[in-house]
């Protein structure tokens, strides 16, 4: 098998997958909001609809916001900062 | 008295080392492969009890304590050092996996050691060995690096020394085991503190990142698999139910996962993702119920067959390419498909994508934090994971393979999948990451306490799902503001990188001035009356000055002093007094509370 082969063919359709992957995430989210059951859930808060995929994604955009905030402060420098 | 024919893999390993430099040839891939193998028989083979108990003055040391927490951990890291050794089996140097298989000597040492003081030697055995994993990378920032990383495990060890010399002189007991965590003492502390150093705790982390990144492409696989694994074997033993490692296992959860944003370089990034993910085993540890227990063994074990191999797919990049960066890298799908398969898989595990290994082993601390309602933990780590995925899922394989191509020609040249033993390690540790997902009671099964736990059930596997591909979706909407900077991120270690050069600064001119001050007094007074004074100058050096060392003004100023000749002189002298003031505080301790 050429693997090469496969990740090129795959990545030409980069318009299909993403239009896939959508398709994906708004099932999952229906799916947590109409289907799932969910007694197992350990706070009530969980009981929103689609609370996961919320969370999954402001958990995300928090992450990247926050430490390049931090970043900004100072923290990132230029490369030679340690050489004397 | 040795009580049954019981084979420690640390003799196996350590006579491996000895016996090394003898195979040649043919011979030599036989032999190291031999060795760790024979390492993991002796662990598969051994019954529980305890062995090689040793009266040495007045204690009494246990070099081989057998239970079912010592055993899993045995496991995981003799069935690593295979894995690790097929990795590097075409590296020529004997040198470098002398080292190695020492440093894994150490940590099995540590593993089965029933007492503080055996656990000690192997600890600091570790240390020592594993700090030319760092130096054969011969580059003046790993030898720094080196340095460094001796500088801090030389602290830590000294603290963890002084925590045993003190529990020792109030208990009386040597032996390791359960620490009366509700009332913590000194001692306790102390210990702590020497634990959860090695742990790479915030904000006692920053030798990690340093040496893991300035590592040989083979010496960070195996770093990455042992100091902080076994550090959270010992926490596991000594320190369960101590509850400020919730805390403390959160923050390194989510600092991990902030500076892995800001990295550049693939392992440093890796390295804080190490730190993230021991923050869930702390954290376990200091919920301390059987079932969070049983939740950090589980998670250590997966954690090291995963961080191993996503540390193995990154030290083939750099291996292969010579390039760390992720804004030299680029595009490489096409030229390294499989080592891009390989760490994706790492990627996914570490995730805890559902089918790969991460998922069976980090939902049952989750799980265990919420049974013990500690929500505001069980959120903010379920938070971290999101990060994971970010980094190690995303950011790594689209940084290296796709995304913008910033290969330089050469670069993109010598790029390609590396030789059969690198890939065959990697092939045999994504199987694992993928075995243990999909038939998880093998894991289950070797865990210390019985588990009745089912990681698949639907709304566990929803909830995953939905966090993981939100997160991903969240990826590629900010995909511009995540791109890898040229820059690097200042993190601890800037309090001995560049604070210790600002004080050396501003402590040189007053220290000078004394000495050039005493050097006039010495001068006038003549040599005739500095004989004659000699005795008495030893004498009050003894007895006075260091007696009351901690508050003598000429304690702090000899102090400066010598500290200011280190700074000057080279960087052996630099190791040598590094070395010699941790005997110094050592043997301090000793004497004062013996």
């Amino acid at each position: 098998m050429d693997l090469a082969k496969l990740l090129e063919y795959l990545k030409e359709r980069t318009d299909i997958l993403v239009k896939l992957s959508y398709l994906v995430l708004g099932l999952l989210f229906a799916y947590d909001a109409l289907l799932l059951d969910k007694t197992p859930a350990h706070t009530w808060i969980e009981h929103f609809p689609g609370f996961w995929s919320i969370f999954g994604f402001g958990a995300c955009v928090i992450i990247i916001l926050v430490s390049k905030w931090y970043g900004k402060l100072g923290i990132m420098t230029r490369e030679d900062y340690y050489d004397n | 008295m040795i009580t049954d024919i019981w084979i420690h893999p640390t003799a196996v390993l350590l006579l491996g080392v000895l016996l090394m430099p003898v195979f040649r040839g043919q011979a030599r891939p036989v032999f190291l492969l031999t060795v760790p193998i024979l390492a993991f028989g002796a662990v598969l083979t051994m019954s529980q009890g305890i062995y090689a108990e040793y009266q040495f003055m007045n204690w009494e040391l246990v070099f081989g304590r057998v239970d079912r927490l010592s055993l899993v951990f045995a496991h995981i890291f003799t069935l690593f050092c295979i894995i690790a050794t097929l990795y590097g089996l075409h590296v020529r140097e004997n040198g470098q996996l002398m080292a190695a298989w020492t440093y894994v000597a150490g940590s099995l040492g540590v593993t089965f050691s029933g007492d503080l003081l055996t656990l000690f030697v192997f600890w600091e055995l570790m240390a020592f060995s594993s700090v030319f994993l760092v130096w054969y990378r011969r580059t003046d920032e790993s030898i720094s690096a080196g340095f460094r990383y001796l500088l801090v495990h030389g602290f830590g060890g000294v603290v963890l020394l002084a925590g045993i010399v003190i529990h020792y002189n109030t208990t009386g007991d040597l032996s390791f085991g359960q620490f009366n965590v509700a009332e913590p003492t000194l001692a306790i502390y102390l210990i702590m503190i020497g634990f959860i150093l090695n742990a790479a705790a915030v904000p006692l982390h920053a030798w990690l990142p340093d040496a893991y990144g300035a590592g040989t492409f083979m010496g960070s696989v195996f770093m990455c698999a042992f100091t902080t694994k076994t550090a959270v074997y010992v926490l596991a033993r000594g320190f369960a139910g101590m509850e400020i490692l919730i805390i403390l296992g959160v923050i390194m959860a989510l600092y991990g996962v902030v500076y892995a944003v800001l990295e550049n370089d693939h392992r440093r990034l890796l390295a804080y993702h190490v730190i993230s993910q021991v923050g869930y085993m702390v954290a376990g540890v200091g919920i301390g119920t059987q079932l969070a227990i049983n939740g950090v063994v589980a998670h250590a074990y997966a954690h090291i067959l995963y961080k191993g191999l996503l540390f193995m797919g990154c030290g083939t990049v750099l291996y292969m390419t010579g390039k760390n960066k992720f804004t030299e890298l680029g595009g490489l799908y096409k030229k390294m498909p499989w080592t891009f398969v390989f760490t994706l898989i790492g990627g996914l595990s570490i995730s805890a994508f559902p089918l790969f290994s991460g998922f069976v082993s980090k939902s049952i601390i989750v799980y265990a934090s919420f049974d013990d309602h500690l929500y505001w933990a069980a959120f903010l780590l379920t938070l971290a994971s999101a990060g994971t995925f970010l980094h190690t899922g995303l950011k790594v394989p689209y940084f290296i393979w796709f995304g913008k191509n910033n290969c330089s020609q050469e670069t993109w040249d010598k790029a390609k999948d590396p030789g059969w033993n690198m890939m065959t390690a990697m092939a045999i540790a994504s199987v694992l990451c993928i075995f243990i997902g999909i038939y998880y009671p093998w894991l289950y099964n070797m865990l210390p306490y019985p588990i009745d736990f089912q990681p698949y059930t639907a709304y566990h596997t929803m909830e995953v799902m939905q966090i993981l591909l939100f997160t991903a979706l969240g990826f590629f909407l900010y995909l511009k503001k995540i791109t890898p900077e040229p820059t690097i991120a200042i993190d601890m270690d800037w309090f001995y990188r560049k604070g210790a050069r600002r004080f050396m600064a501003l402590a040189k001119n007053p220290v000078e001035a004394t000495d050039t001050f005493w050097g006039e007094v010495y001068r006038r007074v003549g040599l005739a009356a500095l004989m004659g004074s000699a005795k008495k100058t030893v004498d009050f050096d003894t007895k006075g000055i260091d007696g009351v060392v901690d508050g003598s003004a000429y304690g702090v100023m000899k102090i400066g002093k010598n500290i200011n000749r280190t700074q000057t002189g080279n960087i052996q002298e630099y190791l040598g007094a590094g070395v010699f003031l941790a005997l110094i505080v050592a043997a301090y301790v000793f004497f004062y509370y013996f």
